[in-house]
Formats: structure tokens, sequence, C-alpha cells
């Protein structure tokens, strides 16, 4: 059972995403209280477009998702909420960025299987060096947030006050969104563009309504992500069906336990108290 | 290039692109003006979940995403409301809905080109039951939009005084998420999952900035429609390129072009100012 752990392909899906798992746990808990989900949805989906263009073009598809997803995040930032019909106007912007993906990919050959794994992730495929690509952008990124936690948590929190200690608001929400479009780009090749929700935003949503304290509840969505994509992994190696699809069962499973379960947990603690 | 018109297959996906973009037009008016266009986007998303699981039971595609997205319409529309904001939660059920279509397709075959295909839309390659199934439905939905029309209007529009006036405002919401369920099982055959704002939500909107009477704004929205899908289908079949690139490309210009053109034409004092009352 455990003989697959030998087989070098399953490790690189391991290390690659230990990393993933962490970066998307923290940058995850941030989007939530800043309520940014829509952006993680969005940049994804541009990213998609990117990937396949760098397919297109003979390039790591790694390279477009980056290229993309942090040009689409400096103008997301850039823009801040002032948009009218924000639905339809992104909605517009997304279903332009994916038609362009699949322009990209049918002018190469072979454009459905590229498609589908960067649509639905292929982390059972990632090469050496993507592990060592994603292991370094996953330590710059956490390196970065490390800097950036306190300012960035209490303008999360509190975005007047911060602002008026002196905290540079706007150049934060500039570098928190680069920091999510590089989170997106190494996410996207675990579970894909279409699932991105469950590594970036599931263990963080699934551990908010566990613990209170931030601290603790980056620490809870860490081990959960790392859970759900090690866990997905080895039965997907097991069964030989896909990663994501195990991945997405676990991160919505436990939400929804969760979510179902909390209310009475809420009630004994107050009762205690 | 007319000689391409004596294909059947073209024949084909010209009659059903050509119905289902009216279709489409005409509802996708009245989802932008109730703004539910994410309920749209979930509806067809869980179209994917459909589809993919029809072929396991062997089951036309079709047939699955008519299940799925009238069923899951019908929860929308009793639990009314509360689905509009893109919560956390309707991320993750979409994310689990799209995670279980992976594994559907999957399950009865390895052939990613289907996978594609529900995807970005496969219309050239309509078969002649889907075709009847899709005339059959959207005749039926037709009918029902035109009895509905005048109370769904109202309701759309000013939702408090419809319901004053004894207008049954939920079961006009409820029989409206299911022909939005229906026009998205629709949309999917033409341009795919990940596209369908392309022929639903694009034209309406584009619509709404040319004209503010309903009746106008609808008939723009079917001319949009129909221009984006023969445009499309005619490039695509031009150039070889899958004709749901086309068909959404055309609808973001129309889109992207109208909005910036409607602001700098429409006079100034035209915009409303906000009431002085309003600052106490």
């Amino acid at each position: 059972m455990f003989d697959v752990l030998q087989y070098s392909f399953i490790q690189n899906a391991f290390i690659a995403s230990f990393f993933v798992a962490i970066i998307a746990a923290i940058v995850g808990y941030f989007l939530l209280i800043r309520g940014l989900t829509f952006a993680g949805h969005a940049l994804s989906h541009i990213g998609f477009a990117g990937a396949a263009g760098a397919v297109l073009l003979g390039v790591d598809p790694v390279v477009g998702l980056l290229v993309f997803t942090i040009i689409a995040g400096i103008g997301i930032g850039m823009l801040g909420r002032v948009l009218k019909e924000r639905d339809v106007t992104i909605g517009i912007f997304l279903t332009l960025a994916l038609a362009l993906g699949i322009l990209f990919l049918f002018l190469y050959k072979g454009y459905a299987e590229q498609a589908y794994s960067i649509l639905f992730g292929t982390i059972l495929g990632i090469s050496a060096l993507n592990v060592i690509i994603t292991a370094l952008f996953s330590i710059v990124t956490f390196g970065i947030l490390l800097f950036l936690f306190r300012p960035l948590l209490f303008s999360s929190f509190d975005p007047e006050v911060a602002e008026a200690r002196g905290v540079p608001i706007k150049v934060l929400s500039v570098l928190f969104l680069v920091l999510v479009a590089i989170t997106v780009s190494m996410s996207v090749q675990v579970v894909g563009v279409l699932l991105i929700f469950t590594l970036l935003v599931g263990p963080a949503a699934t551990s908010m309504r566990l613990v209170k304290n931030p601290y603790l509840a980056i620490g809870v969505a860490i081990i959960l992500g790392i859970l759900y994509s090690w866990v997905g992994i080895f039965i997907a190696a097991q069964t030989n069906l896909p990663v994501s699809f195990f991945i997405a069962t676990l991160s919505f499973g436990t939400y929804l336990f969760v979510r179902l379960v909390e209310p009475s947990v809420y009630r004994i603690q107050k009762y205690n108290a | 290039m007319l000689e391409l018109f004596n294909h059947q297959f073209i024949q084909y996906a010209f009659i059903a692109g050509t119905l289902i973009s009216i279709i489409c037009a005409i509802v996708g008016y009245f989802v932008v003006l109730r703004s539910q266009a994410f309920a749209a986007e979930s509806l067809s998303c869980v179209g994917f979940t459909g589809a993919t699981g029809a072929a396991v039971f062997g089951l036309s595609s079709l047939v699955g995403t008519f299940f799925f997205t009238i069923s899951v319409a019908l929860g929308f529309g009793v639990f009314g409301k509360r689905i509009r904001d893109r919560d956390i939660e309707v991320g993750m059920v979409l994310s689990f809905a799209l995670g279980l279509g992976v594994l559907f397709l999957k399950l009865y075959t390895s052939n990613a080109t289907e996978a594609v295909g529900i995807l970005f839309g496969s219309i050239l390659s309509v078969t002649t039951n889907d075709l009847y199934l899709s005339l059959f439905t959207e005749a039926v939905a037709f009918i029902v939009l035109v009895i509905i029309f005048r109370p769904l209007l109202f309701a759309s529009i000013d939702p408090e005084v419809a319901e004053a006036r004894g207008v049954p405002i939920t079961l006009l919401g409820i029989i409206f998420m299911v022909l939005v369920g229906i026009t998205i099982a629709e949309a999917i055959l033409v341009v795919g999952v990940l596209l369908v704002f392309a022929l639903l939500i694009a034209p309406a909107a584009t619509a709404q900035h040319m004209s503010n009477r309903p009746v106008t704004g609808i008939i723009i929205s079917v001319v949009l429609g129909l221009l984006f899908t023969w445009g499309g289908m005619l490039l695509g079949l031009f150039f070889h390129v899958p004709v749901s690139f086309f068909i959404a490309s055309l609808a973001a210009l129309a889109y992207l072009v109208t909005v910036p053109l409607h602001h700098f034409i429409t006079p100034h004092f035209y915009n409303p100012q906000p009431h002085q009352d309003n600052e106490i």
C-alpha cells in the first residue's frame, strides 16, 4: 500500500503540494478577512489564458501563469473597488480570458490534453524543475508574508485605523495581490484553474470557523491544506482516479462538517463560559 | 464558402445556434435585470457535473445537464435571495461540483477531448436527438416566458410594489429560475460550461446600455445574440478555430465597446444627482 511512496513522481507531488498548501493557506486566510475571495477566482481564470499562451510559445506553463496573474493582480489592486456593475464586467473579462486560452491551445496541437491538465491540475505529472520553481517561489512568498504579516493583518481588520497610523494601505493591497497571483499560479499546478477554491479558500474558511485567534487559525489552515493535498495524492495513487477530485471532496467535506457542527460547539462553549 | 451549408452537421449547428441564442438573449435580459449573474454562473458549473454524470450512465449529456441544472435551479428558486452573494459557501459547492465532474469524466473515459467539448462547447457536433430535445424544451420555455412576461417584468423592476399589487413574486422567482436552468443547459451545447456568459449575459448587458425600454432592450439583445452566434460560427468555420472562441470574443468586444460609448453619449444632466435630504 505504501509502495507508491517510492516512485519519484509521487515524491515530487508530495514536496510540491507541501509548499503550495502552506502559502495557499496563509494567503487564503488574508483573502477571506479582506473579502477578496473573488480575486482568487478571477486570477485563476486569467491564469488559464497565460498558461495556454505559454504552451503555444513552447514555454513552461508556469511562466505564463505567473506573468498573466501578476499583471492582472496589479491591475485589480490599482482599480480597487470603484468598478460599477462588477459582476457583469468581471464575468465578461473572465469569459474573454477563457476564450483566449482555448484559442491558444487550439493553435497548439493536442490541445485537449493540455487544456484538461491546466483546468484540473496535473500534480502527479509535475517535473523536478517545476518542483524547484514551486519551492523557490513559495519560500519567497512565505518570506514576504512574514515580513508584511503585522501591517497586513492590521490593515485587513481595520483599514481606517491602520491608515491613520501611517500604514501604506494602497501599496500593501497591491503587494498582497501580487502574492495572491504567485500563490494562484503555484496552486493551479496542483488542483487546476477550476478547483482553486479547494486549496486557497477551503482550509482557511474551515479553520476560521474552528478558532478565532489569527495565528492559530493560519496554523490550522496550513495543517488542513497539507492534509488535504497529501491524503488526496495518496488515495489518488492507490485508486488511479484524479487527485483534484479527492482534494475537492476532502476540502468540501471538512468545511461542510465544520459548518454544520459549529453552531452546537459554539453553544457548548457559551454554556461553559 | 456557401457550399459548407450543404453539410447536415452545419445545418443542424445553425438551427440549434439560432434558436438557442434567441432564448438566451431573452432570459439573459431578465437575469441581468434581476442581477442574478452569479446564480447563472453557478448553474452552468453544475451543468458540467450533469453532463459528465450522464455519460457514466450512458445517457445523452444534454439530458444530464437538463436534470442537474433544473433541479439546482429549483433549489435556488426556493431558497431565494440567499444565493445572490458570491460568498464562500457557493464557491465551495461549485468547486465540489466541478471536482465531481472530473471524477465522472475519469470513470467513463480517460478522453480529455470529451471534457473540453463540455467545457468549451461543441456546436458543430450536435446530434439529431439533441436538436429535437432542445427544440422541444425551447418551445416550452418560450411559451412559459410569453405567459409570465408582464408580471415577471413588473416583479423584476419593482418587486415591492409588485408584491403589494398581488403579484406572486416567490412563485415567479421559482418559475424563472427553472427557465434559466433550461436555457443554460442549451447554452452549454453551443458555447460550453465556461463561456455561458457570452450568450446569456453579454447580449443583455450590452442591450441595457443601449436602451432603457424593456421591449426594445430585449429586441436589441436578441439581435446581438444572433450576430454573435452567426458571426462566431462563420468565422470559426472559415478559420478552422473553435466556434466558442469567436462567439465569446465578439460578445466581450461588443460589451467593452458599448459601455464607454454609452457613458460618452449620455449627457451629464441625465445622471440622477444624489438627493439633498440623503446627506443628513
